[in-house]
């Protein structure tokens, strides 16, 4: 997601108002109002039903019951910042790893620069499950990852599975490559003679990133980071999988609401006001960061 | 290229305007072009000269005004009906067609007749043959202008609009396409809009120019017209070099007018301008001033003294700053016939030329109208 | 300072090589594990070489009725979603229009949502509106978040395409109808072919979404999940280490036809 974009629109040639444009979007924005802002609103109104009976087979009536978020709030405060927390962290990492090697295919790979991308890429093909359960077997107790590690005393619980770390590692390979990818394209656009002529300039090399690659970089690295926090934030297959019970993020309470307990109301009442914490995250996060255009 | 259309036609702009917001891009202009002209729209950039181009190709609409070739009013018309080809600044030859298929684009578009063969002729005219089948990112600057022109030319328009078309190419290729160009025009007998902001450019191939300033038209006429005689201080400055002097009518002597400069007498052919009184602008380019040691006679009646500055050898002339005594700078361009005679810093010397070399401009025009331009690319 | 220099350069190749490494690790796991004999019924660590899910990758039929339910959902999820998210596309980069900024919005806000809340919201709407829950459900959820990401693929392709190319075709009698026929749509189609390619893997591998709205539907991210507690069979590796090589394969023979091209006309 480039969302930084600058878009190039010719100036209207004709002067009737146009009917081309609407004709494109009415499909697709009438989709997104029918199976998006409409199942948004549907979700807004169960967040209020009271129930109706005792057990969730009773259904829920309409209602106005407001003490829906402030319980679910006070129940899973943990959940939440648990869930921003180790996404944050993941987030961080990945933009940490993902920069240099983004850098080095924009700017030294050359010929073997498709073949990175390949392999950046072709891993989304073998399933993304698949994947992260096959971290079982790596960071598995009587693996060398772990051995290695215990061998140095590193490990605070002599285990890796089960364990926050193990979370935030698996969040970080899940959304690792939605963190190259944009900062690699924000890159590869950047005019390498522009690094030379800050060096001409006498910028010494740290300066020649920091004041021309780094700030070059921006919308990559604001696309980057929203296309990893967002749904990092939600996941729940991470914790599930390779988390203790300890470990449990907002997605997971909002799945296990939905779908195990079927307490309508409270889950969707989590999944709103997760959802404006996100939106007000994401705008704060555009606004310091300076970028208008969204897509 | 066979084609049954009627003949050429003259273009008409009528009161044609174009405003952006509250910006008038192109303001009331008004001009006929004749069948089969070369002509140049000349300016520097924003003065309207491709606003203008591309109301003539139907790519912008205007605010008011009109547009006709001959007798058919063509304002309304959408590009794709329109007599009338582009050669586009930056080409925008369509990357995933070969050469062939560019050159073809419209005549397919028509559903012509015979393409192959009007393609291959029009291929060899740009002498391209032989890179019919790349791609246009494989050719160098000067073969895609190339494409560009053929793509445009083969559809034998009644006009064919040049939207800086030699502004990418390096100058000896430049100098080189100027008279291809030309060449071209002559053999094909199509009338030729070229819009550009180098005034040696539009000299050198244009029949007509009219140099355009903030939407309006400044001067038209011939290139000798224009150079030798600008109407404008702006024109005056913006084709090529000028030395301009403030002065004043002091009466007129047979059929000169007699005009005071600080403590010198100027002589200006009655002919050239009807201010017969008042403040006044004169003006005489560098390469018609002679520079002589001071003291020598027989020289032309308009006489300055003065210390040479600055020397430059330019190779085909050698170009002097000489400081007159009031302090203005004056340029004087001789003929490179005897380099070992070259003046020195700080010389003192004399600088004349005829009274029918000189030329009278508008008092309230502002002295640099026309100068900063040369930024503009 | 040359040493520096080499130290320098060399601390970001082995390190971008390392990331890659990272990257292929699980993928190493899964297709080593695909030549497993499982000891139980839980295939996480290596016990005997085996080609018998290799040989038998529909032994258990429900894990292909599961694949090949992926397949056509994604197929069609992949289809509608390319066209109308590249109409949008052509809307928000070749048009400007009143709601301009209001489509941007709406296109963001999906990417914007994390997938719990998409695939909850959707629940949400289908019990409300009784609409039962199954093949047809998985679709219009999935289209939903990957219209989105169409549109910003697209978008990048359109808004890197200089738009005299279109103003030279009219120029040379093109219609506005033969002008996307001939210009447009050709020199979009690789953005768009991308664009299809991503909402593909996108529908294929997505699991959160769509095991809200799936009712008894079992999709292969389905089948995967379900068995990872029983244990996940060989046959399952042996399906992604097929779409993994796959994948690579097409992607390897693509750009070498397209560097052929290329060369050939050099």
């Amino acid at each position: 997601m480039s969302i930084a974009q600058e878009s190039i629109i010719t100036k209207p040639t004709r002067r009737r108002i146009k009917r081309t444009p609407y004709l494109l979007i009415l499909p697709g924005i009438g989709w997104l109002f029918l199976f998006f802002i409409f199942p948004l609103s549907t979700l807004f109104a169960t967040s209020l039903q009271k129930p109706a009976g005792i057990s969730p087979d009773d259904g829920f009536l309409p209602a106005f019951k407001v003490s829906n978020y402030s319980s679910a709030l006070v129940e899973y405060y943990p959940q939440f910042f648990r869930g921003f927390l180790y996404s944050g962290i993941a987030t961080v990492i990945c933009l940490l790893l993902a920069y240099p090697i983004a850098y080095y295919m924009a700017f030294r790979a050359r010929k073997y620069r498709n073949l990175m991308l390949v392999l950046i890429v072709a891993p989304f093909f073998a399933s993304f499950l698949l994947r992260t359960n096959a971290w079982k077997t790596i960071l598995s107790g009587d693996g060398i990852v772990v051995g290695f590690l215990n061998s140095f005393n590193l490990l605070p619980q002599d285990r890796i599975l089960n364990t926050s770390l193990a979370v935030v590692a698996g969040l970080t390979y899940n959304f690792l490559p939605f963190m190259i990818l944009p900062l690699y394209t924000s890159l590869e656009k950047i005019d390498p003679r522009l690094i030379e002529a800050a060096g001409d300039l006498y910028s010494p090399p740290s300066q020649r990133f920091w004041k021309v690659v780094w700030p070059l970089s921006i919308p990559g690295v604001i696309s980057g980071t929203l296309l990893t926090f967002i749904p990092a934030s939600g996941d729940y297959i991470n914790a599930e999988l390779l988390g203790s019970i300890k470990d449990k993020m907002i997605g997971n309470v909002i799945q296990s609401q939905f779908i195990d307990l079927r307490d309508y109301p409270t889950a969707s009442a989590l999944s709103f006001t997760f959802m404006a914490i996100i939106l007000v995250m994401i705008y704060l996060y555009i606004r310091r960061a300076g970028t208008d255009d969204l897509v | 290229m066979a084609s049954n259309r009627p003949k050429v036609e003259d273009l008409h702009l009528v009161n044609l305007t174009k405003s952006f917001d509250d910006f008038k891009a192109v303001d009331n202009l008004s001009l006929t072009i004749p069948a089969g002209s070369f002509f140049a729209l000349l300016g520097p950039s924003g003065c309207g000269k491709t606003t203008t181009l591309r109301m003539v190709a139907g790519l912008d609409e205007p605010t008011s005004g009109q547009i006709k070739l001959g007798p058919d009013d063509i304002t309304n018309l959408p590009p794709y009906k329109r007599w009338v080809n582009t050669v586009f600044q930056s080409y925008a030859l369509f990357p995933h067609l070969t050469i062939y298929e560019n050159v073809a684009f419209g005549l397919r578009r028509q559903k012509a007749e015979n393409i192959d063969d009007q393609v291959k002729a029009m291929l060899e005219l740009v002498e391209l043959t032989t890179q019919a089948q790349k791609k246009p990112q494989q050719l160098s600057g000067g073969q895609q202008q190339r494409v560009a022109l053929a793509r445009a030319l083969i559809n034998e328009p009644d006009v064919l609009l040049l939207d800086e078309p030699l502004g990418a190419l390096d100058l000896k290729l430049r100098r080189q396409m100027q008279l291809e160009l030309k060449r071209i025009q002559t053999e094909v007998g199509i009338t030729f809009v070229h819009v550009t902001h180098d005034q040696e450019e539009a000299m050198t191939m244009a029949d007509t120019i009219a140099v355009m300033n903030e939407g309006k038209i400044e001067q038209l006429g011939s290139p000798v017209q224009i150079y030798e005689h600008p109407k404008t201080v702006f024109v005056a400055n913006f084709l090529g070099q000028t030395n301009l002097f403030e002065g004043t009518v002091a009466g007129i002597e047979g059929d000169e007018l007699v005009v005071k400069v600080k403590d010198t007498t100027f002589y200006v052919p009655l002919a050239t301008t009807d201010i017969r009184s008042g403040r006044i602008i004169l003006g005489v380019r560098p390469e018609k001033v002679k520079i002589v040691d001071q003291g020598k006679t027989g020289l032309p009646k308009n006489q300055i003294n003065g210390s040479i500055k600055l020397t430059a050898f330019v190779g085909v002339s050698t170009q002097y700053e000489v400081i007159t005594n009031w302090g203005q700078e004056i340029s004087a361009f001789e003929q490179n016939v005897d380099p070992t005679d070259l003046g020195r810093p700080g010389q003192a010397v004399t600088l004349a030329w005829e009274p029918r070399h000189s030329f009278v401009l508008n008092p309230d025009d502002d002295l640099s109208a026309g100068l900063d331009t040369s930024w503009d690319e | 300072m040359f040493i520096i220099k080499l130290i320098r350069e060399k601390t970001l190749q082995v390190f971008s090589v390392l990331i890659i490494v990272y990257l292929m690790l699980p993928l190493a796991v899964i297709i080593l594990l695909s030549f497993n004999k499982p000891k139980g019924r839980q295939n996480t660590s290596w016990n005997e070489f085996s080609l018998d899910a290799w040989t038998n990758i529909c032994r258990d039929q429900t894990i292909c009725r599961a694949f090949s339910t992926s397949i056509q959902i994604g197929l069609l999820v992949t289809i509608i979603s390319t066209i109308i998210g590249t109409m949008i596309s052509f809307a928000l980069i070749r048009h400007r229009y009143r709601g301009r900024g209001t489509t941007s919005l709406l296109v963001f806000l999906p990417l914007a949502t994390p997938e719990v809340i998409l695939g909850a919201s959707l629940l949400a709407l289908f019990l409300n509106i009784f609409i039962p829950l199954g093949f047809w459900t998985i679709l219009l959820a999935q289209i939903t978040f990957t219209i989105s990401f169409v549109v910003v693929v697209v978008n990048a392709r359109l808004a890197g395409m200089d738009p005299k190319l279109e103003q030279a075709a009219m120029d040379l009698y093109a219609t506005p109808l033969q002008t996307f026929r001939y210009i447009t749509f050709p020199i979009a189609l690789p953005g768009i072919l991308a664009a299809a390619l991503l909402s593909f893997s996108l529908s294929f591998d997505d699991f959160i979404v769509t095991t809200f709205n799936s009712g008894r539907i079992v999709t292969f991210p389905i089948y995967i999940w379900g068995a990872a507690l029983r244990g996940i069979p060989p046959q399952v590796n042996v399906i992604a280490s097929l779409m993994f090589l796959g994948s690579l394969l097409l992607i390897l023979v693509a750009s070498l036809i397209s560097k052929n091209r290329r060369a050939t006309k050099v």
